[in-house]
């Protein structure tokens, strides 16, 4: 994201919390606007000190995860840290947009700028299907209400006078959920929503906020309960040291325990290996049945047999089923594929399901690279919140825990170098291949990023029941890169993509099935 | 001539904050300054404990001038500043 909207965010993030940990968090909240944009300060951004102090208000109503749309102006950032702490409930819409920030953005149309030298050839004109365009004093116009955007007079002018002005949230959106309204304003339609937080990071105003569960997971570490946090996978490239010291700082910053995500992502790796085995040795079987069934009848001529094999699972491909954003696009836009999506759960859920097996009464958190894992955690009763990586190191900056100056503690269970590796693109496929017999038998096809071209791809598979290329296991991941492209990422990829390695090539390898 | 030494602060703040992006110069100052020019990563530089300002890391220090708020560009101009 953004530099510097990113920055503001994480800072205020760091304010709520010890705003939460000081004697008077009301107040404290408060004053967070005039602590960052104090009097005579010189103005960073916007035209003037007030604006800047109610902007950052607002992203602080989503840090307290309240949704900024809802906000009158007249309820005083004490009140919304009063009400966070009173609340029992959390909102599963995650998202939440500062409106007052699209104000810069101008709405998605095809423009001609002065560029165009009015020539005689009018290739423009020509090339629009749809008569927007018009000579007005030698130059050409776009109607826009017949305008359709389709950028053919974008690539007919060979002045490159005519651009086409996007709306990054818009563009960055692979499922069209969210769009500028007629108003100029960006607004979210969860009902499309996948959360895979594309937006946040895609808006140069840093206007798209996840809404926050920090002070409900403050809250749980406050009271009596026991506060387990588990880990996800792509954490290990995210933080200075290794995840030993890291288990030290998550415990000193008020946690009670730690687990691997990892070491839930094993059991997916060889849950989904076993699944995949049958499903293919269920295709093979099926296989022989059709040919005996056809040299009986006789071969060619024979009335297709239109037999009821859609309900029993025997499809030529499987796709994994860990990735959150991915599971959310079935669900809401691709339902065609679900036959063939592993029944497997996520790393999560298994390992959600062991922590409540072993703390009964606790509180769970799961430390997440993404927004979509906190729409997959409303749907799982045993992970009670969500925080992502940035929420996490504002809680480590807030307490000043220096990692790297920290002692290790081991995790009980040491997970596999393919279930550390589950956080990047591949990741999944080659863990389910290793936990497989013979090995050989997956023909893995990646998709390493949601977007209109592979969700389109997804759905031809889909219909027509055929990978390409003859591949039999698709791995899917929403982010690009996995989940280290996820939008709450601290470290850029490369390196965390290194420290993942560091910490892979020194870990065990999976069993097989 | 001595070299000017660039130390980029690895404590917890500072990559949080923003100096997780910093890693970069571990490539960009080689291949533009050669020798003239040592790079290396630091443990907690202190600086964000100083009236705690964590809102000005990531802190980067080239010889004895701090960096706040530091990004590439930011570092490679204090740079190119002691070289002239």
């Amino acid at each position: 994201m953004a530099g510097q909207a990113i920055h503001i965010k994480k800072e205020i993030l760091v304010r709520i919390i010890k705003a939460f940990l000081s004697d008077d968090f009301e107040e404290q909240t408060r004053l967070i606007p005039y602590a960052m944009r104090p009097k005579g300060m010189e103005v960073p951004y916007r035209c003037c000190v007030y604006k800047e102090r109610a902007i950052i208000k607002d992203r602080t109503i989503a840090g307290l995860g309240f949704p900024i749309e809802e906000d009158d102006e007249t309820v005083s950032l004490g009140t919304y840290a009063k009400k966070a702490l009173e609340r029992t409930e959390i909102s599963d819409k995650n998202l939440t947009v500062l409106q007052a920030a699209c104000k810069g953005c101008k709405t998605n149309r095809i423009y001609v700028t002065d560029l165009c030298q009015g020539c005689v050839a009018r290739p423009c004109q020509t090339a629009c299907k749809f008569g927007a365009i018009s000579i007005v004093n030698g130059r050409s116009v776009i109607d826009d209400s017949k305008c359709k955007k389709c950028k053919m007079c974008v690539n007919a002018c060979p002045y490159n006078a005519i651009v086409k002005i996007t709306v990054p949230c818009e563009d960055s959106c692979p499922v069209g959920a969210i769009k500028k309204d007629e108003t100029g304003f960006a607004s979210i339609d969860y009902d499309k929503c996948i959360n895979c937080g594309r937006c946040t990071a895609a808006c140069p105003f840093g206007a798209v906020h996840e809404r926050s569960q920090i002070v409900d997971i403050l809250k749980a570490m406050k009271s009596d309960k026991k506060v387990i946090a588990m880990i996800a996978p792509s954490i290990a490239g995210q933080f200075p040291g290794n995840i030993y010291q890291l288990k030290t700082a998550i415990i000193k910053s008020g946690f009670d325990d730690v687990y691997e995500v990892a070491q839930g992502a094993d059991i997916t790796a060889k849950t989904e290996a076993k699944e995949f085995l049958e499903r293919m040795e269920g295709v093979n079987e099926k296989n022989a049945e059709w040919l005996n069934a056809w040299v009986n009848e006789g071969g060619y001529g024979e009335e297709e047999q239109t037999s009821e094999k859609d309900n029993e699972k025997v499809h030529n491909f499987m796709t994994t089923s860990c990735c959150a954003g991915y599971n959310q696009l079935i669900k809401k836009h691709l339902p065609e594929i679900k036959p063939y999506v592993s029944d497997t759960k996520t790393p999560m859920y298994y390992t959600a399901e062991i922590v409540k097996k072993e703390y009964p009464d606790a509180v769970t958190v799961f430390i997440s690279p993404c927004v979509a894992k906190r729409a997959e955690s409303f749907e799982n009763p045993n992970v009670d919140y969500v925080m992502n990586y940035e929420e996490l190191g504002a809680l480590f900056v807030a307490q000043k825990i220096q990692i790297t100056e920290l002692d290790e503690t081991k995790y009980v269970v040491e997970s596999s170098k393919q279930g550390r590796n589950f956080g990047f693109t591949g990741g999944v496929a080659e863990s389910v291949k290793a936990a497989l017999p013979d090995e050989k038998a997956v023909k893995p096809l990646v998709i390493n990023g949601l977007n209109k071209d592979s969700i389109r791809q997804l759905k031809k598979f889909a219909t027509s029941g055929e990978c390409e290329g003859g591949c039999n296991l698709i791995e899917v991941m929403c982010c690009e890169g996995g989940c280290i492209g996820g939008n709450a990422t601290i470290n850029n990829q490369k390196t965390a993509k290194k420290l993942i390695d560091n910490l892979a090539n020194t870990s065990k390898d999976i069993e097989k099935i | 001539m001595k070299k000017v030494e660039v130390k980029v602060c690895l404590g917890t703040t500072c990559f949080v904050m923003g100096g997780s992006n910093l890693q970069e110069l571990n490539d960009i100052i080689p291949q533009r300054y050669g020798d003239k020019v040592e790079i290396a990563g630091s443990n907690c530089l202190g600086l964000c404990s100083i009236n705690w300002e964590y809102s000005k890391a990531p802190y980067v220090k080239v010889d004895d001038e701090v960096v706040s708020e530091a990004t590439v560009e930011k570092v490679l101009e204090a740079i190119d500043k002691k070289l002239s």
